[in-house]
C-alpha cells in the first residue's frame, strides 16, 4: 500500500502534474501541522475557482483587457506554483506571454488548455489523498522521506 | 572553550531567529499560508495579513512590534514597492520583497526602493532560514559606531554565519536598542515623530538629514558618495550603509523633485509675483492652512496644483503648488526692491508651495511632528499656514534636532552673512537628516535658493530687514508648506537666495507658521522683506529671530518663518513685501504668509535679498544653484515663491532638495499624508 501510494506519487511527479514544491509541502506536515498539505490544496482549489470564473469572465469581453487578464493570471501562477502545479503552471505562464503580446486566440486557447490540465491535477490529487488517508499518518511519514 | 562557545553558540542559534518577528503580506491566500507555514517552522513569530493598508497600520501602532516585513509585489489596494519604501521610510525596517516574477527589472525595482532581499515565488524555505540576517545588518549598521568596540567583537562573530555568533547577536539586538538610544540624539525622533521615536534604527532627523543634505551639495550630486557624505556628515553613530540607503532615497526623491519643479518653476513664472492669492490654499490640500494664503494662492494654486502633480508631494504639492507660483520668486529676484517684491511675491506664492512643502515636510518627517508643526505653527502664524507650518515646525524642530538652531542659525546666517544664512540653514536643514525634516531642510534649502534669489537682488530685500519683520509671517506660511514648495523655489531664484539654507528653514517654518506669519511677528524682524515667503527671509532677518524667534517652529523654522514671513509677502505678496518689507512686518508677514506657504522658500529668499545679505543670497544662490536643490525644492515646496529670485531659489532649492529628499521619502511613507510619492 506504501508502495503504491509512493507509486502513485512518483508518477504525478514523472507526468509533471507536480514539482518539488509540493514535497516542500509534505515536509511542513508535521505534529503541529497534520493536515497541512491538504488545506493548502483545498485552499488552492478554492481559490483557483474564484480566479478561472474571472478569467473567463474577462476572456468574453471584448476587446480583451490584456493587463487585468495578465493580473488575474499572475495571481494564478502565484498559487499555483506555491502548491507545485507543475503543467499549471507552465499554462499560465504561457497565458501570461500571450496576453504581453496582445495575442487574444493565444489567450483563449491557452486558457482551455489550463482548464483542462487544472482539472486533472484535481482529480489525480484528489485520488492520492484518497488513498494517503486510506494508508494513515504512519505511511504518510514513511512516504514525506 | 571553543566547544563551548560553539553550544552556546549553536543554542543562541536555535533562539535567536526564533524571536524574530515577522510581518508577512500577500494577497494570496495560499501563498500567505504557505508563507506564514515556512516561517513557523523557521520559529518566527509571525503576523499575516493580506492588505497593505492593514500591513501599514498595524507597523505604525507599534514601530517596535516587528522586526521584519516580507511583502508581495502585486497587491490590489498598494503597490508592494510602495509599501516597501513607506515601511523603509517610517519605520526603517528591513523589508523583504516576494514575487512569483523574478524578472530582474523587478528585481532590481526593489533595489532601487530599498528592499534588503527579493525572493521568488515559491519560496523555499531555507532562503527563509536566513532572512534574519537582515534584521541583524541592519541593526548593526545603525548604531554601529556606538557600540564601537563592542560591535567589533561581535561583528567578527556575526559576520562569521549565522550560527555562530548568536549570542553575539543577540547581544547585539541589545546593545543595538541602547545605541539606538544613544544615536537618536541625532535623530530628533524623540519628540516629533512618534514613529521615529527610539528604535534601534536610524532615524533621519531634520537636522541629521540636512546635514546630509548639505554634505551631498558639497561633494556635488553626482559625486556624493556614502563615504564621503558620511565623513563630511561626521555624525557619530551613522554608518555608511545608513547613508548609503538614505542617499538612495534621496536620489529618487529628486529625481521626483526636478519633475515636479520645472512645472512649479514654470508655473510661477507664469503667474507673477503678485500673487497673493498664491496662497491659495487651495493647493494645499495638506495644508488647509493655507486659506489664509488663499488670498494669494491663487497664484500659486495655479503653480502649486501643478505642482502636485508633481507628485510628490501630494500633499504638499499642492501647497507646493501654490509656492511654485511663488516662482514669481523669479519675478522676485529682480533685485532688491524688486525682487523682493516679486520674490515676495512670489513668496507669497511660494507659501502655498511653501505651506505645502511644508506640508510635504512634514510628510517626511514622520507626519507626526508636522502635525505637530502645523499646531506650533498655526499658533504662531495664525496664517492658514500655520497648520502647514506647525507641522513643519514641529516638524522642523523635532527633525532638526537642534531646530532652533537651523533656524537661528539661518537667522544668524543672515545676519552675519545673508549667505551663510542660506548656506547654514540651508544647510542645517539640508543636513536635518531624515526626511522627516526634510521638510525644515528643504525649507533651509529652499531658503537657500530663495535666499539667493532674494539675496542676490533682493538683499535690498533684506536690506530693508524691515520686512523681515513684516514678512515674518510669509515665512510661516511657507514653514510647513513652504518648505517643501521652497525647494522649489530654489530654481527659481539660485541668485539672491543664499538665504536659501535660511529661507529653507523658514519655509518650513513658514509653513508651519502659516506664513501668517504670527510667528515672526514677535520677530519683528525686518521681515518686511516680504521675502518672507522665503522662510529665508527670516533668516535674514538678521538671524534674529530666528534664533530668537526660536519660536513656535521649534524648529526653528519658525523663526525663519517669523522672519519669512515678513518676508514671505514677498512671494505671493511680493508686492506687498516690498512695501511690507519696510513697513510692519505684519504685513508682510500676511502677505508673505501667503507666500510663505508656498513661497515661503521664495519669500525668504526674498527677505534675504533684502538683509542685503548679499552673502547669503550668494551662498545660497550657490546653494540655489545646486539645481539639485532647487529641483528638489521645486519639487516638494511648490516653492512657487520661487518667484523670490535668488532668495526663492535658494531656498527653493534648498527646500525642495530638502523636500525633494524630504518628500521623496516621505512620499513613500505618506501615503497618509496624501503625500504622493509619486509612486
Amino acid at each position: 500500500m506504501q508502495r503504491q501510494l509512493a507509486n502513485m506519487k512518483q508518477s504525478l511527479f514523472d507526468q509533471g502534474y507536480l514539482d518539488e514544491q509540493f514535497i516542500q509541502l509534505e515536509e511542513l506536515q508535521d505534529d503541529a501541522n497534520p493536515n497541512f498539505v491538504e488545506e493548502v490544496v483545498t485552499l488552492y482549489y478554492r481559490d483557483s475557482a474564484r480566479l478561472i470564473q474571472s478569467i473567463e469572465q474577462a476572456l468574453e469581453k471584448s476587446p480583451l483587457d490584456f493587463s487585468k487578464l495578465e493580473c488575474l493570471m499572475h495571481q494564478f501562477k502565484g498559487s499555483s506554483s506555491s502548491i507545485g502545479a507543475k503543467r499549471v503552471k507552465s499554462e499560465c505562464t504561457q497565458f501570461k506571454e500571450y496576453c504581453r503580446v496582445g495575442n487574444s486566440d493565444g489567450c483563449k486557447r491557452t486558457f482551455q488548455q489550463l482548464k483542462k490540465e487544472y482539472a486533472t491535477l484535481k482529480k489525480k490529487v484528489e485520488v492520492y489523498f484518497q488513498f494517503a488517508r486510506q494508508i494513515g499518518p504512519v505511511e504518510k511519514a514513511c512516504r514525506s522521506k | 572553550m571553543t566547544v563551548e562557545k560553539i553550544m552556546s553558540d549553536s543554542e543562541s542559534y536555535d533562539d535567536f531567529p526564533a524571536r524574530l518577528r515577522v510581518l508577512a503580506v500577500d494577497d494570496n491566500p495560499i501563498c500567505l499560508k504557505l508563507l506564514e507555514t515556512l516561517l513557523r517552522k523557521c520559529q518566527y513569530h509571525v503576523t499575516t495579513t493580506s492588505q497593505a493598508r492593514m500591513a501599514l497600520k498595524m507597523l505604525r501602532e507599534n514601530k517596535d512590534r516587528f522586526d521584519l516585513v516580507i511583502s508581495d509585489v502585486h497587491m490590489p489596494d498598494m503597490d508592494g514597492f510602495k509599501l516597501l519604501e513607506l515601511v523603509g521610510l517610517e519605520m526603517d525596517l528591513p523589508v523583504i520583497m516576494l514575487s512569483a516574477n523574478g524578472d530582474p527589472k523587478l528585481v532590481m525595482k526593489g533595489i532601487t526602493h530599498g528592499a534588503c532581499d527579493y525572493l521568488v515565488k515559491p519560496v523555499r524555505i531555507e532562503e527563509l532560514r536566513n532572512i534574519w540576517q537582515h534584521v541583524i545588518r541592519k541593526k548593526r549598521t545603525e548604531p554601529k559606531n556606538q557600540n564601537g568596540s563592542a560591535d567589533q567583537g561581535n561583528d567578527n562573530q556575526s559576520s562569521g554565519e549565522g550560527n555562530g555568533s548568536q549570542a553575539d547577536r543577540n547581544g547585539k539586538c541589545n546593545r543595538k536598542r541602547k545605541d539606538e538610544e544613544d544615536f537618536s540624539e541625532d535623530n530628533e525622533n524623540e519628540n516629533e515623530d512618534p514613529a521615529a521615536s527610539k528604535k534601534p534604527r536610524v532615524v533621519w532627523s531634520i537636522q541629521l538629514h540636512r546635514k546630509f543634505v548639505v554634505a551631498v551639495n558639497q561633494l556635488g550630486i553626482e559625486k556624493a558618495v556614502p563615504k564621503r557624505i558620511l565623513d563630511l556628515m561626521n555624525v557619530e553613530g551613522l554608518t555608511r550603509e545608513n547613508v548609503a540607503s538614505h542617499l538612495q532615497k534621496y536620489r529618487l526623491y529628486l529625481k521626483r523633485i526636478s519633475s515636479v519643479a520645472s512645472q512649479q518653476a514654470n508655473m510661477v513664472a507664469a503667474l507673477g509675483v503678485k500673487d497673493s492669492h498664491f496662497m491659495r490654499t487651495a493647493p494645499f490640500e495638506g495644508l488647509g492652512d493655507f486659506r489664509t494664503l488663499s488670498g494669494q494662492g491663487r497664484f500659486a494654486s495655479a503653480a502649486l496644483s501643478h505642482y502636485t502633480t508633481g507628485g510628490m508631494f501630494g500633499r504638499l504639492n499642492t501647497p507646493n503648488v501654490n509656492l511654485r507660483n511663488l516662482s514669481p520668486s523669479t519675478l522676485i529676484q529682480p533685485d532688491h526692491g524688486q525682487n523682493i517684491t516679486n520674490s515676495i511675491s512670489s513668496l507669497g506664492k511660494v507659501h502655498p508651495a511653501l505651506a505645502s512643502t511644508n506640508q510635504s515636510q512634514s510628510l517626511f518627517q514622520g507626519i507626526p511632528s508636522s502635525l505637530e508643526l502645523d499646531q506650533l505653527q498655526q499658533s504662531k502664524c495664525g496664517t492658514g499656514m500655520t497648520s502647514f507650518n506647525a507641522i513643519d515646525n514641529s516638524r522642523l524642530r523635532s527633525r532638526f534636532s537642534d531646530p532652533g538652531a537651523a533656524i537661528n542659525s539661518s537667522s544668524n546666517i543672515f545676519n552675519s552673512s545673508t549667505n551663510m544664512m542660506l548656506h547654514g540653514s540651508y544647510q542645517q536643514t539640508m543636513s536635518g537628516g531624515g526626511f522627516g525634516n526634510q521638510s525644515s531642510q528643504n525649507m533651509a534649502s529652499l531658503n537657500l535658493d530663495t535666499f539667493n534669489v532674494g539675496v542676490n537682488s533682493s538683499s535690498s530685500l533684506l536690506d530693508s530687514g524691515t520686512i523681515q519683520s513684516s514678512t515674518t509671517q510669509p515665512a510661516s506660511l511657507l514653514s510647513t508648506e513652504p518648505f517643501h514648495s521652497q525647494p522649489p523655489m530654489r530654481t527659481t531664484g539660485n541668485s539672491g537666495f543664499s538665504n536659501d539654507p535660511y529661507l529653507q528653514k523658514n519655509p518650513i517654518d513658514i509653513s508651519s507658521s502659516t506664513m501668517s506669519l504670527p510667528l515672526e511677528d514677535s520677530r519683528e524682524m525686518q521681515y518686511q522683506q516680504g521675502l518672507v515667503g522665503d522662510v529665508q527671509n527670516i533668516s535674514h532677518i538678521p538671524s534674529q529671530r530666528w534664533g530668537e524667534q526660536g519660536q513656535s517652529y521649534g524648529h526653528g523654522s519658525t523663526a525663519t518663518f517669523g522672519s519669512l514671513n515678513a518676508h514671505v509677502p514677498v512671494s505671493g505678496v511680493v508686492s506687498p513685501l516690498s512695501h511690507s518689507l519696510d513697513q510692519d512686518s505684519g504685513i508682510v508677514n500676511e502677505k508673505m504668509g501667503v507666500f510663505m506657504n508656498g513661497r515661503f522658500a521664495g519669500g525668504a529668499s526674498t527677505l534675504m535679498l533684502q538683509n542685503g545679505n548679499e552673502k547669503l543670497a550668494s551662498e545660497s544662490r550657490a546653494m540655489a544653484n545646486d539645481s539639485f536643490l532647487l529641483e528638489q525644492q521645486k519639487i516638494q515646496t511648490v516653492f512657487a515663491p520661487r518667484s523670490y529670485d535668488p532668495l526663492d531659489a535658494m531656498m527653493n532649492a534648498m527646500i525642495k532638495r530638502e523636500q525633494d529628499e524630504t518628500i521623496a521619502n516621505y512620499d513613500f511613507g505618506f501615503d497618509d499624508y496624501s503625500f504622493e510619492s509619486g509612486m
